[in-house]
């Protein structure tokens, strides 16, 4: 609370962005220890999570007052003008100071309070259960093993406790390749495909530099080829452009040199890093703000963004991985970097094409704590989430869920649930209300004892359900129905609904899936009342007989 | 002229038929007057029945023998035949040329064509103007019919029968005909009910370089305002355009002779301008080979969603000029046939309920399109694959469509009819076996004697059957202005149109059955509820009857 000098101011303006008469609402500004919060003259609320809070901007100061524009993470905009520049200089201040913390523990998942008991919390917490998911897609089987070798994370860090191997390869072989991979990020599985016997595997680039090798590295691949029985060869996808893969071997890094490995296709997918995707969404993010924008800028802004390019090529890469699966039953084993961006984005995607569990609303929950969470994705770097480098900040996982709502545009009966859930999704890896994304890999996950102080978001996206079903769904589909999107560039379309999710005058008017939500809840409860009349009915009949 | 001297080669078996979304299929091609007929010998599989006004061009090529002949639809559709024997793939090419760009409108096929179905209402007098008028007769008595254009000689693009302000004498009409291009001086157009403001819509103005001025003219449209308000007059052209029309006799309303009025220039563009942003978007949308670089920039260099916003923003602009300012409109560009008649079609879909339904649309397309005299004939001559440019031929009505289903996008049940009722028409525009959107006006329809020869559209679409196609399931009555957003961001390519032959819609496809299924389910339930309750009442009270002596 140090922070908070003024703690309400009145007579503020809001304007609205994209009004061209410049419409404004006025009403007060409230500062509480969490949230700055905007109540207009009709009591219409207006909630704004510090955490939310990207920038705070002051402008020059103009005849009716101090202009304060405020981005949010989650892409809401907002144009205050306040009356008395003191009182602006006042919330600017505390605002800067209350978006940016140097700490954990100061983050409002620590202090936020759903009133559960600790059991109800713990309960949450095992809601989703990454041992079951193995199961599920049926390891440990003949050909994968749960490896012990990074128990207690000594191997590498960033990876979770439990880990699949293939069967073969011994632990010395496990360690030998993770010296020669970055961070220790050594080949593991992602995703087991039952039918196939395929799997998705991930890792890290190798450190080949330009002549370098490993044979426990090349034993590791060998056994992941080997564990699959139905095909000899492997993929190999580097998800980086080729010229970012040879220029980190002059940093002795790179990729696999296939004269070393026997029956591995190299193949690289060119997807750009996280500095291109940061400066990509900034620039879509300029050209929308726009007040008045033409359609020739909005289009050529969309294009020199680069954004829907960089959505392409991530969607290119997952249907790679699926088209290997399912055509030539190959398995796959996929690395970028440091495996934790680019490669959390292609083995999701690939998955979700693969699965149709991933499609239901636990099963995205469950894809998104694999291979997002408990693999190491920088989620406190990615999101900002305390005051830290900001060139590590990058919306690698915006963009899968961005992938993800192209698939529900081109399977709308094909995903349990709904745009709103992404959206919510969306939101809270931002809020740092919830335990779940809070920090960068599941080590520092423990240490911040997230699961004794802190909530998990899944129970409570669940006990919301309802919002969130996607009233078209058809679960009929097999286990196996593999999605096969078309990627011509005319099926990608700019997210409105993501990157102006708060500029309603944007949107439709009307909503579509919010009445036919409507009527199958209303549906459920009209075929209740048949029962209910038709039992009444029956007992009267009865009655009359007698 | 006898069909049969066209028709070379009139059968040609063995030839394979390559279209969007189905297998090959090979079968006998057949050519009669004004189809294209390609059946296999199989049972079950379907054949393809093309009409000749539907092609827009075609390609030949040749690899030994075996000739191909591609056929560019005017729906934007593009199939493949492939035929043995070069001689015959020479005469089928020919003959297609030849049937497909008939001069006469007499040979087309709506003379030739004998309905299969039940005419429950003849769709030519579905939409009297007369009855058009008694809807707003009994809101106002400040307008009358007038017949005065009754032998087409005062106005030879307008209507037998328009709508004039009441004080105004058929004799006065007659004058401001002379001031007005093309003779069309200003009719009404609409009448908002709520507040009595109007629509006129008419030609540009002839004031030539010497400002030429016609007292009826101003007495004509000042005759609309009430006393002490003014009204706009919202000009389809830049100011630019509007001057230099001045050296051509024609011109804009000076201040200085309507000081009761204020215009307002926008600028929608017309003609080939329109045609090329129509070339190159479909041109675009058939590359699926495409980056997403060279797609985008495609797609922006179209122009196609620029049109679309700036006839979306005159649109609206005029709606709030009537229903929030109370300011009556007048509305011309040039001739007034065209973007024109875009802005008061889409005004009134903004502003009038009735217009968002189905018999309400047909009825304005009617009088706003038809009646108003968009020259059909020649607009819609060809489409996006002709090359033979011709400066008449331009997709005016296809944005005006196109804005229809940006609005309908964004306020989904506020419609009784589907983006299928849209699409449809696009098609009979473009080539149909109805008379309906046959020549360019009134006048050529009545030479024509189209009623008495042909059938109209309306005849077709207004049965049970076909109603059911093009009905929008989530349609609930809304009787407020709707008010359309025009960011970029809101604006979208119509992919039911422009990606129809390009990409399945499968998915799409039974996702809306089942959206119709869960609704369909919904009536269901609540009428068994109704049923339900309601015999339980009257055996309640059968029960209280009984039960008391």
């Amino acid at each position: 609370m140090e922070h908070i000098r003024t703690t309400k101011v009145e007579q503020v303006k809001l304007l609205d962005r994209f009004s061209t008469n410049n419409k404004s609402l006025t009403g007060t500004l409230y500062l509480t220890a969490t949230h700055l919060l905007f109540i207009d003259s009709q009591q219409k609320e207006t909630w704004i999570l510090h955490h939310h809070i990207g920038s705070v901007e002051k402008l020059a100061l103009t005849t009716s007052g101090c202009p304060l524009v405020i981005q949010c993470k989650n892409f809401r905009i907002v144009h205050f003008i306040v009356p008395r520049e003191r009182d602006c200089h006042d919330i600017y201040n505390s605002l800067l100071q209350l978006s940016k913390q140097a700490k954990y523990e100061d983050l409002y998942a620590f202090s936020y309070n759903p009133k559960q008991n600790d059991s109800e919390r713990l309960r949450g917490w095992q809601l989703i259960d990454l041992a079951e998911e193995y199961k599920r897609m049926g390891v440990p089987n003949s050909n994968w093993q749960l490896s012990d070798a990074n128990r207690e994370y000594k191997i590498c860090e960033t990876y979770p406790r439990e880990l699949y191997v293939p069967r073969i390869a011994s632990k010395p072989i496990i360690v030998g390749s993770s010296k020669f991979r970055s961070k220790g990020r050594f080949p593991v599985l992602s995703y087991y495909h039952q039918n196939k016997e395929a799997a998705i595997c991930r890792c890290s680039q190798p450190l080949s530099g330009f002549s370098a090798r490993c044979l426990e590295d090349e034993h590791l691949l060998q056994a992941i080829s080997k564990a699959n029985p139905a095909n000899r060869y492997m993929y190999v996808v580097d998800t980086r452009p080729k010229l970012n893969a040879i220029a980190n071997r002059a940093a002795g890094k790179g990729y696999e040199n296939e004269d070393n490995y026997s029956n591995i296709r190299f193949q690289f997918v060119g997807i750009e890093n996280i500095h291109v995707m940061r400066s990509s969404l900034q620039k879509l993010l300029e050209v929308n703000g726009t007040k008045g924008l033409s359609v020739n800028d909005f289009y050529s802004g969309l294009e020199s963004s680069g954004w829907l390019r960089h959505i392409k090529a991530v969607m290119d890469a997952a249907i790679f991985l699926a088209k290997a699966i399912m055509v030539e039953n190959a398995s796959v084993l996929v690395h970028c970097s440091d495996g934790w961006d680019r490669t959390s984005q292609v083995c999701s995607l690939g998955s979700l094409l693969l699965d149709s569990y991933y499609r239901t609303v636990k099963g995205f929950m469950v894809l998104i704590e694999k291979d997002w969470i408990s693999f190491g994705h920088k989620f406190s770097e990615r999101c900002g989430h305390l005051d830290g480098d900001p060139k590590e900040v990058s919306p690698v996982f915006t963009q899968f869920l961005e992938c993800v709502w192209h698939l529900t545009e081109q399977f709308p009966q094909d995903f349990e649930f709904n745009e709103a859930f992404l959206l919510q999704i969306h939101e809270h890896i931002h809020s740092c209300q919830f335990g779940n994304f809070l920090g960068n890999c599941q080590k520092e996950r423990e240490e911040l004892k997230l699961k004794e102080k802190t909530y998990s978001l899944w129970p409570f996206l669940l006990d919301d359900q309802k919002k969130y079903l996607n009233p078209l769904y058809s679960s009929s589909s097999q286990k196996f129905a593999v999605l096969e999107p078309n990627t011509a560039s005319f099926n990608f379309k700019f997210w409105r609904n993501m990157y102006h999710q708060f500029d309603r005058t944007l949107h439709p008017r009307e909503s579509v899936c919010n009445i036919i939500m409507n009527m199958n809840e209303q549906n459920k409860q009209l075929e209740k009342e048949i029962e209910d009349l038709e039992s009444i009915f029956q007992a009267f009949v009865l009655r009359n007989e007698t | 002229m006898e069909f049969a001297e066209l028709i070379k080669t009139p059968r040609v078996d063995n030839v394979v038929l390559h279209r969007p979304f189905y297998p090959a299929v090979e079968g006998t091609l057949c050519l009669t007057g004004h189809h294209l007929i390609l059946s296999s010998r199989q049972d079950n599989t379907e054949e393809l029945w093309l009409l000749h006004s539907n092609i827009d061009a075609i390609d030949k090529r040749f690899v030994g023998p075996l000739g191909t002949i591609i056929i560019k639809c005017k729906d934007f559709r593009i199939i493949q035949l492939d035929i043995p024997g070069m001689e015959e793939c020479l005469n089928i090419a020919s003959s297609i040329e030849a049937l497909s760009t008939l001069d006469s409108i007499t040979l087309m096929y709506p003379f030739f064509y004998r309905p299969m179905f039940e005419v429950i209402e003849d769709g030519w007098h579905s939409f009297l103007p007369e009855q058009e008028f008694e809807l707003y007769s009994s809101a106002t008595s400040d307008w009358r019919l007038s017949y005065v254009n009754k032998e087409f000689a005062v106005c030879p693009s307008y209507p037998p029968i328009v709508i004039v302000p009441k004080s105004i004498d058929d004799e006065a009409l007659r004058k401001v005909a002379t001031f007005r291009h093309g003779g069309r001086f200003p009719v009404l157009s609409y009448y908002h009910k709520k507040n009595g403001m109007v629509i006129m819509r008419s030609g540009q103005p002839l004031t030539g370089t010497n400002g030429r001025r016609c007292k009826e003219d101003e007495k004509l449209i000042n005759a609309t305002l009430r006393a002490g308000k003014r009204g706009y007059i919202i000009d389809t052209r830049s100011l630019n355009v509007a001057q230099q029309a001045r050296a051509k006799g024609g011109g804009f309303e000076q201040e200085a002779h309507y000081p009761q009025w204020r215009r307002i220039h926008k600028s929608i563009e017309r003609y080939h301008i329109l045609q090329e942003s129509l070339v190159k978007l479909v041109e675009a949308c058939n590359d699926q080979t495409h980056n997403m670089d060279r797609w985008l920039s495609k797609l922006e260099s179209s122009n196609w969603l620029t049109h679309i916003k700036e006839i979306l923003t005159t649109a609206c602009l005029v709606a709030q000029c009537i229903d929030r300012e109370g300011a009556s409109i007048l509305i011309h560009g040039t001739e007034g046939t065209d973007s024109t008649l875009q802005v008061t079609s889409l005004a009134q879909i903004i502003l009038e309920p009735r217009s968002r339904t189905i018999r309400g649309f047909e009825a304005l397309i009617e009088r706003e399109w038809l009646q108003a005299g968009h020259p059909f004939q020649q607009r819609c001559a060809q489409s996006a694959y002709c090359s033979s440019k011709q400066k008449w031929e331009s997709p005016v009505f296809l944005l005006f469509l196109d804005c229809v289903w940006q609005i309908l996008r964004q306020f989904p049940c506020s419609f009784e009819f589907n983006e299928n009722f849209l699409i449809m028409l696009f098609e009979h525009a473009y080539a149909s076996q109805f008379g309906t959107f046959l020549g360019n006006n009134e006048s050529e329809r009545c030479k024509l004697k189209l009623q008495q020869k042909t059938m109209s559209l309306w005849s077709w679409v207004n049965r049970p059957s076909e109603l059911s196609k093009v009905t929008n399931p989530l349609f609930e009555a809304n009787s407020l202005v709707i008010w359309p957003s025009v960011a970029p961001q809101s604006l979208q390519l119509w992919e039911g149109i422009f990606l129809r032959w390009n990409r399945s819609s499968k998915y799409l496809d039974e996702a809306y059955e089942e959206m119709v299924n869960i609704i369909e389910y919904n009536k269901e339930l609540q009428a068994k509820v109704n049923l339900l309750r309601r015999q339980l009442a009257e055996l309640e009270t059968k029960d209280g009857v009984q039960e008391s002596p």
